[in-house]
């Protein structure tokens, strides 16, 4: 199936896709351009000011987004009661697209003015202009070209960040693309780079129309499709900011989920448990990069999301690594009580740990059944890691300490790229997920982890004390989740959806009712696209 | 003479950037009303700094310029600028502006109804020699130089300022456009009774125009007086100009 029948055949969905996208590219591009131009004015009548604020922006530029967005989430800031910054959503993502887009328009409106012919400027001042008449009677509409010009580029710029945004839940194309990344489906990720692409070259070329008309200076022209521009834009601006900050209904249920496959099938299950289960409305709030789903979960943007034991110990807790399953949801229960106000519920019945991987030929053809067979052999290996594992307290440093690893290379790439490069004989050895569907669907085996160096990442739903004391239903749903499914149902459902293409909804909605469930789904029609 | 009544006074006027270099020292000036004055002098030798001082786009480091017995630090800048025509090189032109529009600027500043204003302009484009039908929508690069420097003027004369500035306004035209706009503008001077300060650094257009010359070299004034004055100076500086001025006359007459 090519990228142009998915789209044609999910037209509804895509449609909806590109609005979101272009809302988030008007929406922060306006609101640079309201603080960038007024910015880039004031620079001219203070020159001090030009290094420090140019310089800000420079530094906002080269800020990669996911850190930016990480570092935003936790700030909560409120103006007049609301809320401007912090959180997963539209929001937090826009005043990260605003703060990326404010250099070249700054910069173009300074420069732009700076520009001016002085001896234009003096011809106004002895005329009898004041500052503000020159202003804007002389400087900005000669300015104007070079303004646009930076607008254009800021669009440009705003168009393919606004891809990252669908991390943390803000929609646009890049759920498309991170929904192919992680299924390694090549039409997926073409079904969102090719439409973003395509608008981003559109405003391209819209913007460089009106530049040039500007520059050459056809004013009455000129000025009127600029109105029809501010116009649209303060439309659209409005539109997008009633929907923003209107208040959510308060009988809902925000559920989250991480960025990968098991994590939305596990954050679908909750949801479809409570819509089955009680009278709340769920908001879907998946696909969240990083630990963003943690520090939403803190901030308060979602009630609930399905932690793993030993990451929560070693990664949020940054506690001392145990082996002992027990002991180690004991601490983390505890811990999580009294630090965060938050609730692990009953575990889901599985361990999610680390599975070192290998090609099953491989491990046929050299008899591999534990990691310390394969740490033999390390030398000549290539090995391939996801950012995740390479960073963490219980990844790859002491792991390779441990087995005494020492790799020909060690590449890092994003984890739903470590199976194909395993596959496609990039990398010799990968270190994935042991529920992970790809793991039958590659042929590949699963070295046994014979020094037990992974602590265990038993799955548990995890809700904010607040939000369980409101709704006292949750609770009883969560114990029926309890102990719900094994590894080799989770490997499963993580296939069905990999492999087989399905849909997380209507996967977990088949479990549920083979597990005796009279399930519902589908009944809020907030609900978004199944991932 | 026969108005001596004064517009402009310079008293003991001196002007000196922040690094402490003087452009203008002890300069003691009347304009008359009515009169044409012409600034003489070379390159750097302080006649526009002169100009300046007159519609406050410089204030004096010394001494006090007088516009109408008041001086100008007590004027509101924009007031006073206002009440002055300014006409400079043609660049001094918005190039955004439509011809009506630029000679339009200091009216609608003023708040003139636009049908008011749109009448002046048309009014000024014929008094300046410009078909308002062919020349009010168009752009200033569309025009030549010399028309161009004919809209320059016009706007100068928009709002009736009973003062107007020029700063070499015909500086970027051949010679043959140039000698034609003098003579256009020597007439339009008998119509309009103005005082002009006019700001120049060629002898010949300075005979043309100027009632008085006030000839300038490094910030000092060194002769004031009718063009047979200057002549009839011994000063060496108003011979270079003179020299100048009757070499151009000797090759006139020769050919």
């Amino acid at each position: 199936m090519s990228f142009v029948d998915f789209l044609l055949s999910n037209g509804h969905e895509a449609l909806e896709l590109v609005l979101e996208h272009l809302f988030l590219v008007v929406v922060s591009t306006g609101i640079a351009i309201l603080i960038g131009v007024p910015l880039g004015i004031l620079l001219t009548r203070k020159p001090g000011l030009s290094k420090p604020v140019l310089g800000f922006a420079n530094i906002m530029q080269t800020v990669p987004s996911l850190a930016l967005f990480g570092f935003l989430i936790p700030l909560n800031l409120y103006l007049f009661h609301v809320k401007i910054v912090g959180g997963i959503g539209a929001r937090t993502a826009i005043v990260a697209l605003v703060l990326y887009s404010l250099l070249p328009i700054i910069r173009n409106t300074f420069t732009g003015i700076s520009g001016v012919d002085p001896a234009i400027r003096e011809a106004g001042r002895g005329m009898g202009m004041t500052d503000r008449q020159l202003l804007f009677q002389v400087e900005l509409p000669l300015a104007l070209g070079v303004i646009i010009a930076g607008v254009r580029v800021a669009t440009v710029i705003c168009v393919g960040t606004a891809t990252i945004a669908a991390a943390i839940d803000a929609g646009g194309l890049g759920r498309y693309i991170f929904r192919g990344l992680r299924a390694n489906d090549n039409v997926l990720i073409l079904a969102g780079a090719v439409p973003a692409a395509l608008i981003a070259l559109a405003a391209d070329l819209l913007l460089g129309t009106v530049e040039r008309v500007m520059r050459l200076g056809e004013a009455v022209k000129g000025k009127r499709i600029l109105w029809g521009a501010v116009f649209a834009l303060v439309l659209v601006g409005m539109i997008g900011v009633t929907n923003l900050f209107s208040g959510k209904g308060a009988e809902r249920v925000a559920v989250g989920s991480k960025d990968f496959t098991e994590q939305v099938i596990l954050g679908e299950l909750l949801a479809q448990a409570i819509e089955t289960k009680t009278a709340l409305k769920v908001e879907r709030r998946f696909d969240l990069g990083g630990s963003l789903a943690h520090e939403a979960l803190i901030a308060g943007e979602i009630d609930i999301y399905v932690e793993y034991t030993g990451t929560a110990l070693l990664a949020i807790l940054k506690g001392r690594p145990s082996s002992d399953p027990q002991d180690v949801f004991k601490r983390v229960k505890a811990d999580y009580a009294s630090r965060f106000k938050l609730e692990w519920a009953e575990p889901l019945g599985f361990n999610n740990t680390f599975a070192i991987l290998v090609r099953g030929e491989d491990a046929q053809r050299l008899g591999l059944k534990t990691v310390s067979d394969a740490a033999k052999i390390s030398a000549q290996w290539r090995a391939g890691f996801g950012q995740d594992f390479m960073s963490r307290a219980d990844g790859y440093p002491g792991f390779a300490k441990t087995y005494g690893l020492r790799f020909q290379e060690t590449r890092e790439m994003d984890l739903s790229l470590t199976y194909r490069a395993l596959a496609e004989k990039q990398v010799d050895l990968i270190a994935g997920n042991s529920t992970d569907g790809l793991i039958s669907r590659y042929r590949l085996f699963q070295l046994e982890d014979d020094r037990h160096y992974f602590p265990p990442y038993d799955a548990v739903p995890v809700a904010r004390q607040t939000a369980l004391d409101k709704h006292p239903a949750l609770r009883g749903v969560l114990k029926q989740l309890g102990g719900i499914l094994t590894v080799e149902e989770m490997r499963k459902l993580n296939y069905a959806v990999d492999g087989a293409k399905r849909q997380a909804k209507d996967v977990v909605g088949d479990f549920l009712k083979q597990k005796g469930w009279a399930v519902n789904p589908g009944s809020d029609p907030q609900n978004r696209p199944a991932q | 003479m026969n108005n001596e009544q004064t517009t402009i006074e310079f008293r003991g006027v001196g002007f000196a950037l922040p690094n402490g270099r003087t452009l203008l020292a002890d300069l003691n000036l009347a304009v008359n009303s009515g009169e044409t004055l012409v600034l003489l002098g070379r390159s750097g030798s302080g006649k526009t700094t002169t100009m300046k001082l007159i519609n406050r786009l410089l204030d004096p480091t010394s001494g006090e310029v007088r516009v109408e017995g008041k001086p100008t630090v007590e004027w509101d800048p924009i007031r006073l600028r206002r009440r002055v025509g300014y006409v400079i090189q043609e660049i001094g032109l918005f190039p955004h502006l439509t011809i009506e529009q630029n000679i339009g600027v200091v009216p609608r500043l003023e708040g003139w109804e636009p049908e008011r204003i749109r009448t002046r302009a048309r009014e000024l484009l014929v008094m300046v020699g410009l078909d308002p039908d062919r020349f009010a929508g168009r752009l200033p690069r569309e025009l030549s130089g010399g028309q161009r420097q004919r809209v320059g003027v016009a706007r100068a004369l928009a709002a009736d300022p009973p003062i107007i500035l020029l700063d070499e306004p015909f500086g970027a035209l051949d010679p043959i456009t140039r000698r034609e706009i003098q003579r256009e503008f020597r007439s339009l001077q008998a119509k309009l009774h103005k005082t002009l300060v006019f700001v120049t650094h060629d002898i010949g257009e300075a005979f043309v125009l100027a009632s008085r010359i006030a000839l300038l070299k490094d910030g000092q004034m060194i002769l004031l007086g009718p063009p047979a004055e200057l002549l009839a100076s011994s000063h060496p500086e108003a011979r270079a100009f003179a020299d100048c001025f009757l070499d151009a006359q000797s090759i006139g007459r020769a050919t």
